[in-house]
């Protein structure tokens, strides 16, 4: 009974229009907040950060990305390996070449470069459309990592090809290197996740958001009626990319210290960001959030059921992962096409009936 | 004659060669683009799917043996027999009939009416589902492909060749298995051609091909015909995997040959066989005369991997249908 827009009058428009319109929603959301950002710290360990905490985190900064450019703007990008890769060179690069600028900066501005090499590649999507497009961005995966594999002046001519994260501090505090706390880990990319999702909101909620909308729901019925398509396909294109570049960047620098493009961010992590957003939901910030949790989560119940309580060997749970996630894909797309969030609105609309349904 | 050049005629049929074996894959994604418009991205990994269980028939393995193992802690791996090559072909085919069957039934049936780009997600999932499918029944270790098909460089051709340079020159390198597979295609694709126009079926396909409701008036079932085509594409998968794996060994990087027949696909059209054949010649010759003038000298070469996809772009930009795609109209 707590669940209802009953007695909360809003006596603006700004109050009207806010994201979460029930009292008990806005509770809610800055209880998570709390709880994320003064709770867990204190009680996270090396292997909830390693395992759950920062890819959850990092894959969901991602999945907004994808989920601004094929969720909002109906553009699929099979490329999200090949920007995020950009996002963890152009850190890589910064860090090196101006160890005494700040992390965080490197880190947008990694964003920042992500997004115009983003924008490049969304130049064809004015003429391409659909799958045809899709198959368009798998150039940009490949070229990508192929660049990266043999232009050494990427990775500094190291005789490895790997591009290894230097040590950098924010605040007094390691957040790269291998000195890092996990707190610390976790601490920068809650940060920045919740900076990007708030950065999302606004802009999927404002004029560019709508005229994403628009170009997704019918390109050329929106040309019609005013949406200039240039600037909508290639802002969401640029933006997207600017996401998925910083997701990138944390991916390098601050979970995995240590990367060898093909292995880190070849085309099975353009599917595995598309799949989260499928599971999640397209068109929806919750549902990005729900899918990387899903897809975080998923290997991680696998393996502790399959091999640590029945004792199954690694290969069979990871052959019979694959197995899940297909199912559930088709599962998903059959069976309920707008997600994860959707059970969630489902759920939510229940229960402001709740526990007089009639 | 000077040896550069003709080296550069020895990459082009080499070239020639590769692309034919894109196109037998290729050809797969067009017959069902054409009869549902679902844009099958599974099919590579239907070719691999279609080796792997042709490799496991042949050796007498028993499905699923390590799942079994792990769950009744059983330790059963054959059954103890080898498998004629052509039993295990028919088998072979059998199996990729009722895949068809079972696609068609539990997902795209579901499916009907839905945004090609859902269905194209829903091909991705399928893509993943088979693969872990065919791990789990056959195993993920490489495989050798025993079918007694020619290996190696062609003696004769060297022989026929060599007088045409000088002294350094010993005439075209050329893979028997890439001849054999050429000419595998071009029977494969004569047959498809002669069902397609000749049979009762074939005529059907083509009218679902024109237009669903049309065909549904007529009498024609749509999910006969969707079966149908999903197992000519397991057939042709089934070819493709064979040629692949036996050049290269039946392993997982067989699916990602599906990748490369994208490309081959946006420059001839998805709706159009002779585009598929044409296409993967052009990207074929394209990639190895790129690798060969350019990418192995000025670039550090392995430009094969992305040299498809970037024509392919740069391509669509002037022609979004393809070289002989139908002409895309829309309509608000």
């Amino acid at each position: 009974m707590l669940y209802r827009e009953a007695g909360d009058f809003k006596t603006s428009y700004k109050a009207d229009s806010q994201t979460f319109p029930i009292a008990f929603d806005r509770w809610r959301y800055w209880a998570v907040l709390v709880i994320a950002f003064c709770v867990v710290p204190f009680f996270v360990n090396a292997y909830w950060a390693n395992a759950i905490l920062v890819p959850f985190l990092i894959y969901a900064i991602a999945a907004i990305g994808l989920n601004i450019l094929t969720g909002y703007c109906g553009q699929v990008s099979l490329g999200t390996g090949g920007f995020m890769a950009v996002g963890a060179y152009a850190c890589y690069k910064l860090m090196t070449s101006f160890p005494d600028v700040s992390i965080v900066i490197h880190i947008i501005l990694a964003g920042g470069i992500t997004a115009a090499v983003g924008a490049a590649f969304g130049l064809p999507s004015l003429r391409i459309k659909g799958f045809y497009l899709a198959v368009a961005t798998l150039a940009a995966q490949f070229f990508l990592v192929w660049m990266f594999n043999k232009v050494s002046w990427f990775y500094n001519y190291s005789a490895s090809g790997q591009i290894n994260a230097p040590e950098r501090f924010v605040a007094g505090i390691a957040v790269t290197g291998p000195n890092t706390a996990p707190w610390a880990q976790y601490m920068i990319c809650l940060v920045f996740l919740t900076i990007c999702a708030l950065i999302a909101r606004n802009l999927t909620r404002g004029t560019i958001g709508r005229s994403w909308m628009a170009i997704r729901d019918m390109d050329i019925a929106a040309e019609i009626i005013g949406v200039n398509p240039l600037k909508a396909k290639l802002t969401a294109f640029a933006v997207s990319s600017f996401f998925i570049g910083i997701s990138g960047a944390l991916f390098f620098a601050v979970y995995l210290g240590a990367v060898e493009v093909g292995e880190a961010f070849g085309i099975q992590k353009s599917f595995l960001v598309l799949f989260m957003i499928i599971i999640g939901g397209l068109g929806s910030l919750f549902g990005s959030f729900a899918g990387a949790a899903f897809l975080v989560l998923l290997p991680v119940a696998l393996k502790v059921i399959g091999v640590d309580l029945l004792g199954w060997p690694t290969d069979l749970v990871a052959h019979l992962q694959l197995v899940i996630v297909g199912a559930l894909i088709m599962f998903f797309l059959i069976k309920e096409p707008h997600g994860l969030a959707q059970l969630w609105r489902l759920a939510k609309e229940k229960l402001r009936l709740w526990p007089f349904p009639y | 004659m000077s040896a550069d050049f003709l080296y550069g005629i020895e990459v082009i049929i080499n070239g020639l060669m590769a692309g034919v074996l894109y196109a037998l894959v290729a050809l797969g994604f067009v017959l069902i683009f054409k009869a549902s418009g679902i844009f099958n991205f599974a099919q590579g990994v239907m070719a691999l799917f279609a080796a792997l269980t042709l490799v496991g028939i042949m050796e007498g393995q028993v499905p699923f043996a390590h799942l079994i193992n792990a769950v009744f802690g059983t330790s059963i791996h054959h059954f103890g027999w080898q498998v004629p090559a052509i039993l295990a072909i028919f088998l072979t085919v059998l199996v990729m009939i009722a895949f068809a069957w079972a696609v068609q039934h539990f997902v795209f049936r579901h499916l009907v009416g839905q945004e090609p780009i859902i269905l194209f997600m829903a091909t991705i999932g399928l893509a993943y589902f088979l693969e872990g499918v065919g791990d789990l029944m056959w195993g993920s270790s490489i495989r050798t492909l025993a079918l007694g098909l020619p290996q190696g460089g062609s003696i004769w051709v060297e022989e026929m060749t060599n007088g045409l340079g000088g002294d350094d020159f010993y005439g075209f390198f050329i893979d028997k298995l890439d001849m054999v597979a050429t000419l595998v295609a071009l029977v494969l694709v004569a047959g498809l051609v002669a069902f397609a126009q000749y049979t009762k079926q074939g005529c059907a396909m083509r009218a679902v091909a024109d237009d669903h409701q049309a065909a549904l008036s007529v009498g024609i079932s749509l999910s006969y015909i969707w079966v149908l085509v999903w197992s000519l594409a397991g057939i042709v998968a089934l070819v493709a995997g064979v040629m692949w794996g036996a050049k290269s060994g039946v392993q997982f990087s067989l699916s990602l040959i599906a990748l490369k027949a994208l490309p081959v696909l946006m420059l001839g059209g998805f709706t159009s066989i002779p585009g598929a054949i044409v296409g993967g010649m052009i990207i074929g010759v394209g990639e190895k005369l790129f690798e060969y003038t350019i990418g192995a000298p000025y670039l550090g070469g392995a430009t094969e991997n992305w040299f498809a996809y970037m024509l392919a772009l740069v391509f669509l930009v002037f022609r979004p249908q393809g070289l002989f795609g139908e002409r895309i109209i829309e309509r608000v």
